[in-house]
């Protein structure tokens, strides 16, 4: 009782209860990969990952590859920055993947051309009046497609009560059959020159950055990211505090959808074809960047930037693995462990801080 | 009659065959701390979740200001002016503190937005502060999360929350149960400091020490019934524990249990 003079509440500042922000730990293992990967290539290729050793005059930075790494993570990512807000609320979605299956098919219907060739387009979904139509409506079916698919996952978690893994469970086994039926498992292909301008070159990045950024702001800036967290942090002591926590769920799990169509989009538009295959274990890919970023399964901890460096990790992993010219099977195998380890990390400091408080 | 915060007629509650609550009445005037005492399943509980809406009565009225109330949920009760600190603490353990004091009521910017209009931080963070100030607790860093503190801390958070809304009413179950004698004693502070600013309070307790620090006036819970309305100058601790286990029954409530 010697800092009774401190008054009635006496609560003290105690730095080493100071948190510290979960982005900086991962960024820094983001670092630590590139170093591992700089050191191997240094060891067995004479070369440099990600800097420039040829052409030392024009650029610091090895540009191709650099571009590559994030081009190969956007796509994904986009869904990811979905998937990040629903294990926020404590939730998951292993749906998204199959929703950028039947997404990419219904699109790409509504974005195709009426001659190839000079001939009628081969592979129209549709009559007359669904062929040469302007980009913006096939983005409209995505995003629309991505809604009812998010609205459903969201009343069937929120008002049903079933528990978020079963219910896109569901959704994940139905939309890979709405994808395989949408055209008897033939793929739908020739775009209009405008629809395939969308996932062209770097839009993808740029469109997976923007949003980052976007919902960056939206869940640290905004009421709709509060009571994300608040959700997931104590969902009874939300809805104690008067937030209906239902309506919002739903609206979580409509914005993950719209990103899962958005991205169906992108796809089809960058390789000029759907598949009913398409997106096929992104859900897992998205997943595993959001853990991997340091979003907590268990609900109300992570963040965007997070999830955009998991993002990253992943992408410098898989071209660390081509660059040394080593199977896919290993980088698989260490994406695994990777994984893991990042949930066991995270458990570990939990519970140490657990433990201080 | 105008200066009587919250009145309960013949207020009951049945839980199909339990009578866990049976015709209650009950005044409490403005500024007035009144403490409800009784042993484990006497209906203390009962009693405050049907003030504060969490349950449904069978019976009986509520008047709150003067006005006959029903509250469908806790949430009415807070809107009306009830303020309540649960025994399980209702805050988010990832959120900092004056996330957690305006939890579900944020103040907002930009209201057009919906769902997306933008937090007034630096408005909460100044009413948070003046909460802060009012209720006495002093926590040096506001930005820190709910997980981060002890349960004493918690506790304080839990408080300084209805302090920052101008309640006219504030429950408190069980407070200290689950602190320590140093965090009890912060929380005894603050009550204390509500007092002064003459809010009304009504303190579900155990604790007999507590009880006649703090509150003017006894209320005894046993078997569903009030068997005693004591003012704390007339009584003692022996008198009350009388009561709470039946040795004795009030004068006016005779015959009642």
């Amino acid at each position: 009782m010697s800092d009774a003079s401190e008054g009635t509440g006496g609560l003290t500042f105690d730095k080493s209860k100071r948190s510290w922000p979960n982005e900086l730990n991962v960024f820094g293992a983001l670092i630590l990969i590139i170093v591992a990967f700089e050191i191997l290539g240094a060891i067995f290729m004479q070369q440099s990952l990600l800097f420039d050793t040829r052409d030392r005059f024009d650029s610091i930075f090895n540009e191709a590859r650099l571009r590559i790494i994030i081009i190969q993570v956007a796509i994904i990512g986009i869904i990811a920055i979905g998937v990040t807000q629903v294990i926020i609320t404590a939730g998951i979605d292993l749906s998204s993947g199959s929703v950028v299956g039947a997404t990419a098919m219904i699109a790409m219907s509504f974005a195709q051309v009426a001659t190839v060739n000079g001939a009628a387009n081969p592979k129209a979904i549709f009559g007359e009046w669904a062929l040469d139509l302007p980009w913006i409506i096939p983005v409209f079916v995505g995003l629309g497609c991505g809604f009812i698919a998010g609205f459903i996952n969201g009343v069937l978690v929120a008002y049903a009560r079933i528990p978020p893994f079963i219910a896109t469970l569901g959704m994940m086994l139905f939309a890979r059959g709405v994808a395989q039926w949408w055209s008897l498992g033939n793929p739908v292909s020739f775009p209009t020159e405008g629809y395939a301008k969308i996932g062209a070159g770097m839009m993808p990045v740029i469109i997976f950055l923007s949003l980052a950024v976007l919902f960056h702001f939206i869940m640290n800036y905004t009421v709709y990211g509060k009571h994300t967290y608040a959700i997931g942090s104590n969902e009874q002591a939300a809805r104690m505090s008067g937030i209906n926590v239902p309506r919002h769920l739903v609206l979580v799990y409509v914005i993950a959808g719209m990103l899962a169509g958005l991205a169906a989009v992108i796809l089809t538009s960058k390789n000029l074809t759907a598949q009913s295959g398409m997106g096929l274990s992104y859900e897992l890919e998205a997943i595993a960047m959001a853990v991997i970023g340091g979003v907590s399964l268990f609900g109300g901890r992570g963040s965007i930037i997070g999830t955009v460096i998991g993002a990253l990790i992943i992408g410098v992993i898989t071209s660390g693995f081509t660059f040394l010219r080593l199977g896919a099977f290993y980088q698989e195998m260490v994406l695994g462990m990777i994984i893991v380890g990042a949930v066991a990390l995270d458990q570990w400091q939990q519970q140490r801080a657990a433990a201080r408080a | 009659m105008s200066d009587i915060i919250l009145e309960t007629k013949g207020l009951t509650k049945h839980y199909g065959g339990v009578h866990a609550l049976e015709d209650a009445d009950f005044v409490l005037r403005h500024g007035e701390h009144v403490a409800i005492m009784g042993d484990n399943g006497a209906g203390k509980s009962t009693f405050v979740r049907q003030i504060t809406g969490v349950e449904q009565r069978t019976r009986g009225t509520v008047l709150f200001d003067q006005q006959e109330v029903n509250f469908s949920g806790p949430l009415d009760a807070r809107e009306a002016g009830i303020e309540t600190v649960f025994q399980t603490l209702a805050l988010a353990d990832d959120l900092n503190v004056p996330d957690n004091l305006f939890l579900g009521r944020e103040k907002t910017k930009f209201d057009w937005l919906g769902p997306f209009r933008l937090l007034d931080y630096k408005g909460m963070r100044d009413d948070t502060l003046a909460g802060l100030v009012k209720t006495g607790v002093k926590i040096p860093n506001i930005k820190n999360t709910i997980a981060n503190m002890s349960g004493g801390q918690r506790q304080c958070v839990a408080i300084a929350r209805t302090a920052t809304f101008a309640s006219k009413l504030t429950i408190m179950d069980e407070p200290t149960a689950a602190l320590g004698v140093q965090e009890t004693e912060q929380v005894e502070n603050i009550v204390r400091t509500l007092k002064e600013q003459g809010e009304s309070l009504i303190l579900v307790s155990h604790n007999m020490r507590q009880v006649f620090d703090l509150v003017d006036r006894i209320i005894v819970f046993r078997r569903g019934r009030i068997v005693a309305n004591l003012n704390k100058e007339d009584t003692d601790g022996q008198d009350v524990v009388a009561y709470i286990t039946g040795a004795k029954t009030g004068a006016e409530y005779e015959g009642a249990a």
